[in-house]
C-alpha cells in the first residue's frame, strides 16, 4: 500500500546537538497519527520536517510514494500539508483575514490582492465553522484582541480552509478550555471522516488515545515503538510510557 | 465545526461588508486621523502667528518645492519600518547614485548627445542605488545581522566611496537644463506647483498600493507582527526583507537626482542633512518601531509637517535657533500621541 506520506531514516542534527537519528515513520490515507513522547523527544523537530522549516540533515521524504527533495514550508503546502503549530503561527496585529490567507493570499497573477474575496471567505469560515458569533470579531478585527480558544480556532480553521490531505496537530489543546477541548476532538475526527489524514501531537495522552488509530512514541530522537490503539488498554499505554521516559526502551 | 448548522445551504457567495460605524472608523485610523489633526492644529497656528505669510500661496509653492527631497524617501523607509526593520544608509546612497550618474555622463560623452547622456546617466543612478539597497538587505538577511547595525556601516561605506571617488570635488550639472528631464524631475507647472512634488504624491501613491493591495505589503505586514509565524506559513521572509531594503535604494538615487537637479549641482555632502528628518517623517506619521503597524499617509502627513516647522517657525518671528527646539517638541509629543492611540485601539 502507498502512503501519504513516509520519511526513511530521516535525521536531523542542530550543530552538536542530534535531535533526531534514524526515523522511520508512515502515514496511511485516512489514519490519524498520534505522536507521543517527553518534553525535547524531538516531537516538534519531526514535526517540522515534515512541514519543510526544518530540512533533514540525511534521510528521504515520500509523499504519496514519490520522493521529495528540499522540502520547503510553500512546497508542502502543494502537497497538502497544513499546520496548527503549538506556537499558533498568528500575526496578531494583523486583522483576522489577513491571518486566515496568511502566506498564502489570494491574488492574481501580478501579485494584487483579491481582498474582497479573502474578507467574504472569513466571513463565511467565521460563521459556519468557526462558530464564532461574538460581534467582536469580524473578518477586520484584530486576531490580538481574541481569547486563547478563539486564536486556536483561528490556526485551525485555516488549517482546514485549503482543502489538506494531512493535518498536522502541534500540541492544539493547550490553553484552551473543555469545551473547546471537545469540540477539537470532535473536529480531528471529523478529519478521518473526511478521508484524510494527521498527526496529532498532544501531552494529554488521553486526548491521543481517544483520536489516533495508531500511536508512535519517541524518545531521544529514535521511535521507541508504535501500537495500534485498537490493542492497547489506555492504563497500558500510560504505564509504557512512564517506563520508555525513564529507561529510554520499552520492554 | 458546528457545520451541521448549514449543511443544507445553498452555495451562495455571500460578498461580505462590515456595516459603516464611525466608532470603529475612528479607532481603525486613529493614527492616521490623529496626525492629521497635529497638521490642522500647526497650521492654524501659523496662520494666527503669521497671517500674511500663510494665507499667501507663495510660501506653499516654498513647501511643495523642498519638502521632496527628503520626503521621497519617506516613503519606502516606512515599509522598512514596518518591516521591524532599519535603514540609515539612505542619505549615502543618495550621493553613490549621482556618482554613478556623472560617471556615466562623462565616459558617455562620444555620444554628443546630452539627452541619450542623461538618459544613460539616469539609468546608472537608479541601478546603483538598487544594488547598494540589495547589498544592504543580502548582508542583513545572509549574515542575519540586525540592519541598524550593517546600514550604520553602510552609511559610512558608501560616504567614503563617494568621497574617495570624487576627491571632495563638488561640480556644475549645468548640462542637463537643456534636457528634457529638467523640466520633467523639477520644473514647475504654471510657475506654481513643482514637478518634484508630483513626483512626491506619484511614488506615495505607488508606495500605497503596494502596501496596502500587493502580496509584497502583506508580507511585510507579516514580517513586522511575528517574522516566526511568517516563515512558518511559507513566506520568504528573507527575499521579502531584501526586496525591501532595494526599494530604499531606487527611491534613495531618485531623490539624489531631483535634489542634485533643483539646484543643478553635485556636492559630495549631499544627503547629510536629511537622515533624521526623514526618520522623523516616519515616526509621525504612526508607524510603529516595533513592526507591523503603519501608513503611508501618517508619513505623508509627517513629513508635511517636518517640512513645514523651519519656514514656519522662522516666518512667525521667532529666531532660526527656536526651530529645532519645536521639531523636538512636537515630534516628542506626536509620538506619546500615537502610543496613546495605539494603546486604546487594542
Amino acid at each position: 500500500m502507498e502512503y501519504r506520506l513516509e520519511l526513511k531514516n530521516v535525521s536531523k542534527s542542530f550543530g552538536e546537538v542530534q535531535a533526531l537519528e534514524n526515523i522511520n515513520f508512515q502515514l496511511g490515507r485516512n489514519e490519524i497519527v498520534g505522536l507521543l513522547g517527553d518534553n525535547g523527544a524531538g516531537k516538534s523537530t519531526l514535526i517540522k520536517i515534515i512541514t519543510g522549516y526544518y530540512q533533514p540533515t540525511s534521510g528521504e521524504i515520500y509523499f504519496n510514494g514519490k520522493k521529495v527533495d528540499h522540502l520547503s514550508v510553500p512546497k508542502a503546502r502543494e502537497l497538502g500539508v497544513e499546520t496548527v503549530y503549538q506556537e499558533r503561527a498568528l500575526a496578531e496585529l494583523q486583522t483576522l483575514w489577513r491571518n486566515i490567507f496568511l502566506g498564502r493570499e489570494l491574488c492574481n497573477s501580478l501579485g494584487f490582492l483579491d481582498i474582497q474575496r479573502m474578507r467574504d471567505e472569513t466571513h463565511r469560515l467565521m460563521t459556519q465553522s468557526m462558530g464564532f458569533t461574538s460581534s467582536a470579531i469580524s473578518p477586520d478585527s484584530h486576531v490580538g484582541q481574541y481569547s486563547g480558544g478563539e486564536k486556536q480556532g483561528v490556526a485551525i480553521v485555516r488549517a482546514l480552509f485549503f482543502d489538506a490531505d494531512i493535518i498536522v496537530l502541534d500540541e492544539p489543546t493547550m490553553g484552551l478550555s473543555l469545551k473547546e477541548t471537545a469540540i477539537l476532538v470532535n473536529f480531528v475526527n471529523s478529519i478521518k471522516k473526511a478521508g484524510k489524514s494527521a498527526i496529532f501531537i498532544d501531552h494529554n495522552i488521553l486526548h491521543v488515545y481517544n483520536v489516533a488509530d495508531r500511536v508512535v512514541v519517541i524518545d531521544r530522537g529514535k521511535v521507541a515503538g508504535e501500537f495500534l490503539t485498537k490493542n492497547i488498554g489506555l492504563n497500558e499505554l500510560m504505564d509504557k510510557m512512564v517506563h520508555v521516559a525513564e529507561s529510554g526502551k520499552l520492554e | 465545526m458546528n457545520s451541521q448548522t448549514n449543511a443544507n445551504a445553498p452555495e451562495v457567495i455571500q460578498h461580505y461588508k462590515e456595516p459603516f460605524n464611525f466608532r470603529r472608523f475612528i479607532r481603525a485610523n486613529s493614527a492616521q486621523l490623529g496626525i492629521l489633526g497635529v497638521l490642522i492644529v500647526l497650521w492654524i497656528i501659523f496662520i494666527i502667528s503669521a497671517p500674511r505669510t500663510f494665507l499667501a500661496p507663495d510660501i506653499y509653492s516654498a513647501f511643495m518645492a523642498t519638502i521632496p527631497f527628503f520626503a521621497i524617501m519617506a516613503i519606502p523607509l516606512t515599509i522598512i519600518v514596518i518591516a521591524a526593520e532599519m535603514d540609515l544608509s539612505f542619505p549615502s546612497i543618495m550621493v553613490m547614485g549621482m556618482v554613478a550618474f556623472s560617471w556615466v555622463y562623462n565616459v558617455t560623452a562620444f555620444l554628443h548627445n546630452a539627452t541619450i547622456q542623461v538618459f544613460l546617466a539616469i539609468v546608472a543612478a537608479l541601478i546603483t542605488g538598487t544594488i547598494i539597497g540589495w547589498l544592504n538587505g543580502f548582508i542583513i538577511v545572509k549574515f542575519g545581522i540586525p540592519s541598524l547595525v550593517v546600514t550604520i556601516g553602510t552609511q559610512f561605506l558608501w560616504r567614503g566611496a563617494d568621497l574617495v571617488l570624487t576627491q571632495g570635488a563638488n561640480f556644475s550639472l549645468e548640462y542637463v537644463k537643456p534636457t528634457f528631464f529638467y523640466p520633467l524631475f523639477v520644473g514647475t507647472i504654471d510657475k506654481y506647483f513643482p514637478m518634484q512634488f508630483l513626483w512626491f504624491i506619484v511614488i506615495a501613491i505607488l508606495g500605497w498600493v503596494v502596501l496596502n493591495r500587493h502580496r509584497f505589503g502583506a508580507h511585510i505586514y507579516l514580517i513586522g507582527d511575528n517574522i516566526n509565524s511568517a516563515e512558518l506559513m511559507g513566506v520568504d521572509t528573507g527575499r521579502t526583507r531584501i526586496q525591501a531594503f532595494m526599494l530604499v535604494g531606487l527611491v534613495s538615487a531618485f531623490a539624489g537626482i531631483l535634489a542634485s537637479f533643483y539646484v543643478t549641482y553635485f556636492w559630495p555632502s549631499m544627503g547629510d542633512g536629511y537622515l533624521l528628518q526623514t526618520l522623523a517623517s516616519v515616526f509621525l506619521g504612526g508607524t510603529s518601531v516595533f513592526g507591523g503597524v503603519g501608513t503611508i499617509l501618517g508619513t505623508f502627513i509627517g513629513a508635511l509637517i517636518i517640512g513645514a516647522i523651519e519656514a514656519a517657525t522662522v516666518a512667525a518671528g521667532l529666531t532660526g535657533f527656536w526651530t529645532q527646539f519645536i521639531y523636538g517638541l512636537i515630534i516628542v509629543l506626536s509620538v506619546i500621541m500615537h502610543t496613546y492611540l495605539r494603546k486604546r485601539g487594542e
